[in-house]
């Protein structure tokens, strides 16, 4: 990794705390993300990986620490004491975030390109031939019947759903998705399309990511580096594949072991 | 009692205070259109008042009428553009008799005027106050139904989501198919809602000489535009604003320029275009116009 020496961060996380009352969320964590690079947090409910993940995206505000991204404009800035509409702006082009629960990140009583078309417009895109143009070549990137454009997503199946936010999040060429579970709630064989599909769109357009999972296979799939949550803290941290084949923490070691074999 | 009134002008019921609200509630009324007025489009909240009608007849539009009146001022309500319908009757008597005001149903004359989802043809000038009763002020309301949510967009100008609306009605019907209610961006600011005039009467709404002043009883808010006010519909570049109105002249003065009430006449179907400001079409007819289908 002597490369990234030379490298700015893309985000850089430092003494990230947040507290709910006498409760830890998370406690201190502090990592930096390349660009380029996708990252998994797994651990198990409670662990704090989505409050982590709040605090990043800046839908929590931390109690103490900094998150510094790499802006386009003015190269590292501390997202935590940016102004609203700043980190506002930034969550609609910059980052995208991907929940869980494919109803919380989308407008269920709009059409699919309402949808895909939301941040384009928010951006100030105000010609309706364009934007119609972007929702129908990113319905066909996630594998949407373009035909499908005009229904509302409230008539698709959770897989298309889960599809359709990960369209509706990348249209405005974002270079940081943050990801809740994407593939939780999903089936099988469905999961492994979806996998499929991100790992193809995150090489192609070169995205970093943040993945919280508790889900082994996505990140073995996804995730070049891992880190491992429990009580709020990161107990171990490292390559993917070093940290699932040769566990070192007694947790670890537990939720490897934990992951059922067919 | 009788020692609280402060003016009783001649025909005014000595029971009420003039114009009906009390001194207070009148200011209180009138600190939240001064507001309106110095943020043209914002939506100012007020303590809206029980008033002896029920929410959707105009609760906001009287009281902002009772606050901004003065009894030397002449009085108009037009309902759906007419001057002799239920709700506009029962408003204009409602002034007579708890302010003893002057009524009149001709817009030049008129220096107070109540509207229910209309703009009068013949244009506004300086020193008319047009107030408009509002059922819903909140332009983003059915796209984000939490206030908290609306108020932070209207805060920071995120106003995507109103495109989102638009591009809807494209999608769905080939056109920018939202006919009334037409939302509008003011002073390059704030997104408001311009209760439901149809999109004929939007145009109307910028540079007007009149001061515009909206009261939404129900929500408890009041928005204005100042005389001379920038107000500039929301479109995209390839669906332009279009003001729209039924193809045809009046059935009555022949006028090609005036909203048109699509009206049936019989049980065989026949119809007839009529204008929808009353007093526009009877100072016409008076004037001489005539149109095809005058009996």
């Amino acid at each position: 990794m002597s490369a990234h020496a030379e490298m700015t961060p893309l985000l850089s996380v430092r003494g990230v705390s947040k507290r709910y009352g006498a409760q830890i969320g998370c406690a201190d964590m502090s990592f930096d993300l390349y660009p380029g690079e996708v990252m998994g947090i797994v651990g198990e409910s409670g662990s704090g990986k989505s409050t982590l993940l709040a605090c990043l995206a800046g839908h929590l505000r931390p109690d103490t620490g900094s998150v510094l991204f790499d802006t386009r404009a003015d190269g590292l800035r501390d997202t935590v004491r940016m102004s609203e509409p700043e980190r506002r702006m930034m969550s609609r082009t910059d980052w995208a975030f991907v929940h869980q629960n494919p109803r919380d990140g989308l407008r269920m009583a709009v059409s699919a390109g309402g949808n895909v078309g939301e941040r384009l417009m928010a951006v100030g895109a105000r010609n309706y031939g364009d934007i119609r143009r972007s929702a129908v070549d990113w319905l066909d990137r996630v594998e949407i019947d373009t035909g499908r454009i005009d229904d509302r997503p409230s008539t698709f199946s959770g897989g298309m759903q889960q599809r359709l936010q990960i369209a509706r999040n990348l249209v405005t060429g974002p270079r940081l998705v943050f990801m809740d579970e994407p593939t939780g709630g999903l089936d099988v064989s469905v999961q492994a399309r979806l996998l499929d599909l991100l790992r193809g769109l995150v090489r192609d357009m070169g995205l970093s990511a943040i993945i919280v999972t508790h889900d082994l296979a996505v990140v073995r799939l996804l995730a070049d580096r891992l880190m491992v949550m429990k009580s709020g803290c990161v107990v171990e941290a490292g390559l993917t594949d070093q940290v699932l084949d040769d566990p070192q923490h007694a947790y670890t070691q537990l939720l490897v072991s934990s992951v059922l074999q067919v | 009692m009788s020692g609280c009134m402060r003016q009783e002008p001649d025909g005014a019921r000595a029971d009420y205070n003039f114009a009906y609200l009390d001194e207070q509630t009148k200011r209180m009324i009138r600190r939240a259109i001064l507001k309106g007025l110095a943020i043209p489009g914002y939506q100012v909240p007020f303590a809206s008042r029980e008033m002896p009608m029920p929410y959707g007849w105009g609760t906001g539009g009287v009281q902002v009428s009772a606050a901004v009146m003065v009894p030397e001022d002449r009085f108009k309500v037009i309902d759906q553009g007419a001057d002799d319908t239920t709700n506009a009757v029962s408003i204009r008597a409602f002034f007579e008799r708890t302010a003893g005001v002057a009524t009149t149903t001709r817009t030049r004359e008129a220096s107070v005027i109540q509207t229910r989802h209309r703009i009068p043809e013949e244009p506004l000038r300086e020193g008319q106050i047009l107030v408009y009763q509002v059922p819903i002020p909140e332009p983003l309301r059915f796209l984000e139904p939490r206030e908290s949510e609306t108020r932070k967009l209207h805060a920071l100008e995120d106003y995507g989501l109103m495109h989102v609306k638009l591009y809807e009605d494209i999608a769905r019907h080939g056109h920018i198919a939202t006919a009334y209610d037409y939302p509008v961006r003011v002073e390059a600011r704030y997104v408001m809602d311009p209760s439901p005039i149809p999109k004929f009467d939007t145009p109307k709404l910028a540079d007007c000489p009149a001061i515009q002043l909206f009261g939404a009883g129900r929500e408890q808010r009041i928005h204005a535009l100042p005389p001379y006010t920038r107000v500039v519909p929301l479109d995209f570049e390839d669906h332009p604003f279009e003001a729209s109105k039924p193809d045809h002249p009046c059935g009555l003065c022949g006028a090609t320029d005036s909203y048109l009430d699509e009206v049936i006449v019989d049980d065989a179907g026949g119809r007839i275009f009529v204008c929808s400001d009353t007093d526009h079409c009877e100072a016409r007819r008076d004037s001489g116009h005539v149109g095809e289908d005058t009996a």
